[in-house]
Parts: structure tokens; C-alpha cells; sequence
């Protein structure tokens, strides 16, 4: 029953024939046996779990339909959940104890969901592959000597590693899909705007938006209905109707125009990788889709413009980190050498290189060079999308290059950042956007195979199409259903990671 | 666009970051390899171009002025590093005349 999707779950919880206790005792078990090996929980919230269990059971009992009745969910440590710790993977809040709730949170739970407890993150959702938490390694479950991607890696890892149903991540750049990807599940980016950040500790406040991960595009789609809306706590969450997705999936995709990204050949990728992509695209075809070919020339500057923009950002959002009102503090002699000291000591590498690029592009004599010129290329972007789609109802891609790599095989900085090189345009663009399981490789010296993910892309709230398509894609190939990760070790024996 | 440089130990100063030398040479050397591939953007004819801050519609919100609950004041101080009182403590800001 630990393994069954969240419908499956919840619907049993539903018709009384297990309690949410029941499930959330289980699983808090599994968590023990399991979590030392994945590293997917920073904080397990055991008496969160239990009481809100005991909740739900209650709210079922008085007649409640709660569409997520005692699904598990890990969140992504970024964001709150009041009376546990939220530390966004970083020294600088490593004990900061959040005093009120996610807005996006408070709708999983208020649906029925059961958090069992907080997942690591790259620190502040800035890296590709886990391995920038300042506080935990997170492994992936399909080959513990491997990444689980990023920056959602700990929500991906319980998810893929069955200590979760379901997972909230949040997505700047990639940072559900590509994850998603690397682990073998569903992960989904809703249109920027369509789900409130109200409790999401703000990285790139144009950019972020919260997500579902989960084992299937009809969990996630479960999952988007009870979270997506305006929240009057977040101004830009999006103040139109939203289309409920759940009971409108696919079958098939028949009638449906599919573009195929002429600028994203894929003759550069490892050639099991390029296989199993143009297998996909067959798929699609297979399926009833029309594939056709459309061009986004600009979305190669997805990469360049992805790193002004959100770093400008970031070094704004991370001013507030100052020691002064939460988080850590480190002494100085006046202020601004608490300051210093405090932010020297409580960031890690990849957030100091992203406020110091941000700041360089933000100061003076460099804002219209880079942080403006960046502003003006991310509009040719959204048009080249905006073009592209009245040729196509959705766009399908790589979710990322490679399967998951090993621990510390991205030495380089920029080198990581190219992982989000097929995830970034669309973020840019604000476009809803998910990755679903595509197919497995097994590179050399791979124990098992490892999965791929494809991306498909919709335009701006048209969340019910992208799902749609995805759950005929699903189900037509059922790869997810093909192979699962090696049973997780009880306890850590495990080499290959920092 | 200006040739990529970056004065580390200037922008680190902005930022409110203290730096080691041997982080300045690190990250001095991997942020100008960034600024090389940003340069690319330079290519772009973007002249005629509206810059984008946010990709959705959006317009200024206002709402009703009504008072409502906000967080407890112990709650809140209670996550400083330092606190008076009501207040949160700081070290000094205006240095003494020498």
C-alpha cells in the first residue's frame, strides 16, 4: 500500500479502508529505515505527520472528499510549514523555526496530504544537482552513487525512493523537471503566476513558482488542483479562474500538433540518450500526435540570460539575510562588520557567486549592459515561444542532456549550469512545463539502469492541456512502469559522494 | 556590453560579503568565464526590444485597508539572534569619534 499513487491512497483512506495514521505511522517507519541512506529528509516531522493524520482521519469520518486524504508529502525545504524548521539547505538558517505556513502547503494539507517532513535542497534552490545543500547529502535512488539532480533533489529522492506519495518543489530554472528526470517520476511547472509563493523563501521572485512531484501526471494533476489559485498573500498570483485538470486527462493523442525543436537537434546528445529521445518522439507520433518541426532561435540565449536575471534577483532577495532578525548571526565590532561576517560564514559557495554576479549586474555602469540587455533577450524568448505555438499545441524536448552523473562531476560552475540548458527557456518564458519518465539508459559502470525525462511545454495557463497530453504519453508507454530503483539499504554503506 | 571584467573585491563589498584572497582569485576567475558566456548575448538585435520584468499580465494590486491578525510579536522576536525587549539588538552603528 506504501507504493500505490496518491489516488490510489487516498481514495482508500476515503473509503475507510485504511486510516491516514495508519499510512503516516507506516511510512514514518520507512522514513527510519530508508532516509539514511537517500538523504532525502532534512527534517523528519513526525508529530507534524501524526497530528495531521489524526486530522484528516477525523475530517473523513465527518464525510469529507479530501482529494489527497493521508498522501505523504515531502516539502522542499524552502518552503514554510509553521513549527518546523526551514533552512533552505543553509547555514545562514539552518535553526530558523518557521512561524507560519506556506500558502501552497496549507492547500496540500488542507486537501488531505500528510507531511511527513522537509526535503533537501540545493541552498536556496541554486544548483542542478542537490550536491550545493549545505546540510546533507541527497542521493538518487535508481544508483545511490548518483546525484538526484536539482535543486528539488530531496522532495524528487523520497518521491522515487518511496519514502513520499507526493512532493512540493519549487522550479527557477529546472529545478523540478530536471530532478524529475534524473529520478524516475513526474515534475511539473505550472505557469508562473498560477500557484502563490506566499511561504516560499524567494530566490528569483520572477521566476519561482511551486510545483507538484509525484509518481504519476494524474497524481500531479491532483496535486496542481489543490494548489493552484490567487492567494491575496501573493500579488502576482494569478487573479483568473483555473481550469481544474484532474477529471480531463488523455487517453490519446490524436488530432494533437506536437513541436519538435529545430534549434534542439538532438546530434550532440550520447547516442543511447538520442535513442531513447526519438523513440519518444515516435511515441508521440505513435499515439496520433502530428509532430512538426518549429524553431525557437533565441532559446540557445536561455542559458546567458538565465544567469543575469536571476542571480540580479537573488542578490536583491538575499539582502535580507543580515543577522539581524532571524537566521544566523556572526559578532563584528559595528554593524557592518556583523554584516560581513555573518553572511560570509552562513552562505555557501554557489549563493556567493550568484549575489556577486546579481550585484555586478545590478551596479552602476553595468545595469543596461547586462541586467537590462538580459530583460530584452528574455522577450525574444517568450516571442520565439509565442510564434512557435501557433504551429503547435505543445512542444516536447529533452528534460535534460544525460541521466543522472555521479557525485562531483561538475567541478565547474558553468558547466552545471548547462544542465538546465533544455528547462531554462521555458522559465524564462513563464510556460507551464513537465517532465515525465521517457525512457532508461545504462551508461558504463551504471549498476542498473538510469532514467530520462521528456519535457513537454504548453502555452501560458494551459495547465489542463499539458497534463492532458502528458497522462496519453504515460499511458501509452508506461515506462515508469518498466523498471523501479533497487531496493534502499537500510543503513549507509555507501561511497562516491562528498 | 562592456569586455567581461569584474572587480570581485569592489562587488563583494556591495554585496556585504567578506572575501578571502583566495576566494577572490576563485571566484574572479569562474564569474569572468560566466561574463565570456553572457557576452553572447550581445549578438542579439535587441535594440527595438521592450525588456521583460515579469512574463504574465499584470497590473498594481490594491486591497481593502482592514486590520487583521499578523504574526505574534513574541513569536517573531523570538527567531532573532538578539533582542531588548520589544526590540531586535544590533551591534553599534555610528563608531565613536576618535
Amino acid at each position: 500500500m506504501l507504493d500505490a499513487t496518491a489516488v490510489r491512497l487516498a481514495a482508500a483512506v476515503r473509503s475507510r479502508e485504511i486510516s491516514a495514521l495508519e499510512i503516516a505511522e507506516a511510512m514514518l517507519v520507512r522514513v527510519e529505515e530508508r532516509n539514511e541512506a537517500l538523504g532525502a529528509y532534512l527534517t523528519v516531522a513526525g508529530d507534524a505527520a501524526r497530528e495531521q493524520a489524526r486530522r484528516v482521519d477525523e475530517r473523513v469520518a465527518a464525510g469529507e472528499a479530501l482529494p489527497l486524504a493521508g498522501v505523504p508529502l515531502a516539502v522542499k525545504d524552502n518552503m514554510c510549514l509553521t513549527g518546523t524548521r526551514t533552512t533552505c539547505a543553509s547555514k545562514i538558517l539552518a535553526n530558523w523555526v518557521a512561524p507560519y505556513t506556506a500558502t501552497a502547503v496549507a492547500r496540500c494539507l488542507d486537501a488531505g496530504a500528510v507531511p511527513i517532513g522537509k526535503a533537501n535542497l540545493d541552498e536556496f534552490a541554486m544548483g542542478s544537482s542537490c550536491e550545493n545543500s549545505a546540510l546533507l547529502v541527497t542521493r538518487n535512488p535508481w544508483d545511490l552513487s548518483r546525484v538526484p539532480g536539482g535543486s528539488s533533489g530531496g522532495s524528487v529522492s523520497a518521491v522515487s525512493g518511496g519514502i513520499a506519495t507526493i512532493g512540493l518543489g519549487s522550479d527557477t530554472g529546472g529545478s523540478i523537471r530536471e530532478p524529475a528526470a534524473f529520478c524516475g517520476v513526474v515534475g511539473f511547472k505550472p505557469t508562473y503566476g498560477r500557484v502563490s509563493r506566499y511561504g516560499l523563501i524567494a530566490f528569483a521572485s520572477s521566476l519561482d513558482q511551486i510545483g507538484p512531484i509525484a509518481k504519476t501526471v494524474e497524481d500531479a494533476s491532483v496535486v496542481y488542483d489543490a494548489i493552484a489559485g490567487k492567494d491575496p498573500f501573493d500579488a502576482t498570483s494569478v487573479d483568473r479562474p483555473v481550469e481544474a485538470t484532474a477529471g480531463y486527462l488523455r487517453e490519446d493523442l490524436s488530432g494533437v500538433r506536437i513541436g519538435i525543436v529545430r534549434e534542439f537537434g538532438l546530434g550532440e546528445l550520447d547516442p543511447d540518450v538520442r535513442l531513447a529521445y526519438e523513440t519518444a518522439y515516435r511515441d508521440l507520433e505513435r499515439l496520433g500526435a502530428e509532430l512538426v518541426e518549429v524553431s525557437l532561435p533565441t532559446a540557445d540565449y536561455g542559458v546567458a540570460t538565465y544567469y543575469l536575471i536571476a542571480p540580479a534577483e537573488c542578490s536583491s532577495n538575499l539582502a535580507r539575510f543580515d543577522g539581524v532578525r532571524y537566521g544566523l548571526r556572526v559578532d563584528g565590532a559595528d554593524v557592518g562588520a556583523m554584516y560581513e561576517a555573518t553572511r560570509s560564514a552562513g552562505f555557501g559557495p554557489e549563493v556567493k557567486r550568484r549575489i556577486l554576479i546579481g550585484t555586478h549586474a545590478l551596479s552602476s555602469g553595468y545595469y543596461d549592459a547586462y541586467y537590462v540587455r538580459a530583460q530584452k533577450a528574455r522577450t525574444l524568448i517568450a516571442g520565439d515561444f509565442a510564434r512557435a505555438f501557433a504551429r503547435c499545441d505543445a512542444i516536447a524536448c529533452p528534460a535534460a542532456a544525460s541521466a543522472a552523473f555521479r557525485f562531483n562531476a561538475k567541478s565547474d560552475p558553468y558547466s552545471m549550469y548547462l544542465m538546465d540548458y533544455y528547462t531554462i527557456p521555458m522559465s524564462l518564458a513563464g510556460l507551464p512545463s513537465l517532465s515525465v519518465p521517457c525512457g532508461y539508459v545504462t551508461p558504463d559502470g551504471s549498476a542498473g539502469p538510469l532514467p530520462l525525462g521528456l519535457e513537454l511545454t504548453t502555452p501560458l495557463f494551459t495547465e489542463r492541456t499539458l497534463l492532458g497530453l502528458a497522462h496519453a504519453y504515460e499511458r501509452g508507454t508506461l515506462h515508469a512502469q518498466r523498471h523501479a530503483p533497487p531496493e534502499i539499504p537500510a543503513a549507509a554503506s555507501i561511497g562516491g559522494a562528498a | 556590453m562592456p569586455k567581461p571584467s569584474i572587480d570581485v573585491r569592489y562587488v563583494a563589498k556591495l554585496a556585504r560579503i567578506a572575501l578571502t584572497d583566495d576566494e577572490v582569485a576563485t571566484y574572479g576567475e569562474q564569474l569572468s568565464n560566466l561574463l565570456d558566456h553572457v557576452a553572447a548575448l550581445q549578438r542579439l538585435p535587441t535594440e527595438q526590444v521592450a525588456p521583460t520584468a515579469l512574463v504574465i499580465p499584470a497590473r498594481n494590486v490594491e486591497r481593502d485597508d482592514f486590520l487583521r491578525p499578523s504574526l505574534d510579536r513574541d513569536v517573531v522576536l523570538s527567531a532573532a539572534p538578539q533582542v531588548v525587549g520589544a526590540y531586535f539588538r544590533v551591534p553599534r552603528i555610528i563608531a565613536e569619534a576618535e
